[in-house]
């Protein structure tokens, strides 16, 4: 066990830009975003979202993750206690360097998005030799 | 009969909820953010929503990227005690972060349950993220149907 125990947090609301048509709320997932010398790699929690139902847009350096929940109960059951809110899930962001967008990656578990954006290749540094006549 | 409950009765309990989460709106309205992080450190996690229908109690908790293998359900008498470690592998060839919002740590909830429970007739399923225990009414205070003979 690590000696860090988990707090719980409340899911915080996306800012409304435009409204849904369909009502409920839209939560901002819990990311960790980092980098590597290949790609700008993120990580995004959407509990209840199954991988058919994640949308990834990426548009000129505007990354947009959404994701729908999958009915968060039965139809037949009936609430007794709800501690937690549940709803979908988008978040933008603008990337700050270019990214190709042909060889991005995505990938699906357990609740996490694992987006892998590949950053484009540099043009490659070329010496040019001066011929002597 | 509700059967449920953390505390004595689960009914006003579940009242209060609605009537928190009305205000919370209400809150939400009048001033623009929720009043949420007054409330951050209370309660334990993972937080637990809990619903029924004619069968079963269904204990849900929201625990993305938790491994199976890293939870831990034990039903001793009438307590539900859940318990488990949320990982997050650090990242080879990490060049820098950007921002690291998820946490990692352990967790440990228990949930009392009226009565006693047949541990038998538990299941656990974890789909997507999501965490449902499932728990089996035992058939005494199950709702029957009572048909009325005509005379």
């Amino acid at each position: 066990m690590t000696e860090k125990e988990l707090q719980p947090k409340a899911k915080e609301t996306a800012p409304v830009k435009s409204e849904t048509t369909k009502p409920g709320r839209v939560f901002l997932p819990a990311v960790d975003i980092y980098e590597t010398e290949e790609a700008i790699v993120v990580l995004a929690d959407m509990p209840g979202v199954p991988p058919e139902k994640v949308t990834i847009d990426v548009k000129d350096s505007q990354l947009t993750i959404s994701g729908e929940i999958a009915p968060p109960w039965g139809a037949q059951e009936q609430l007794l206690v709800q501690e937690y809110d549940v709803g979908n899930f988008f978040r933008e962001f603008t990337l700050g360097q270019l990214v190709d967008q042909n060889r991005i990656e995505a990938a699906m578990k357990d609740g996490v998005l694992r987006l892998t954006l590949p950053k484009v290749e540099k043009a490659k540094p070329r010496k040019i030799e001066i011929k002597t006549a | 009969m509700p059967w449920y409950t953390f505390e004595p009765s689960w009914e006003p309990l579940r009242e209060l909820d609605q009537l928190r989460r009305e205000m919370d709106r209400l809150w939400e309205q009048a001033f623009g953010f929720g009043p949420e992080r007054w409330r951050r450190r209370a309660g334990v996690f993972p937080l637990l929503n809990i619903s029924e229908d004619k069968d079963h109690v269904y204990v849900r908790a929201e625990l993305a990227g938790v491994q199976p293998e890293d939870i831990d359900i034990t039903l001793e008498d009438n307590r539900l005690i859940l318990r488990g470690e949320r990982k997050i592998p650090t990242e080879e060839k990490v060049v820098g972060y950007h921002r690291r919002e998820r946490e990692a740590g352990s967790f440990r909830r228990v949930v009392r349950l009226p009565e006693r429970l047949d541990p038998a007739r538990v299941e656990a399923v974890f789909k997507n993220g999501i965490l449902t225990i499932m728990l089996a009414k035992p058939e005494e205070i199950k709702p029957k149907q009572i048909t009325v003979k005509s005379a």
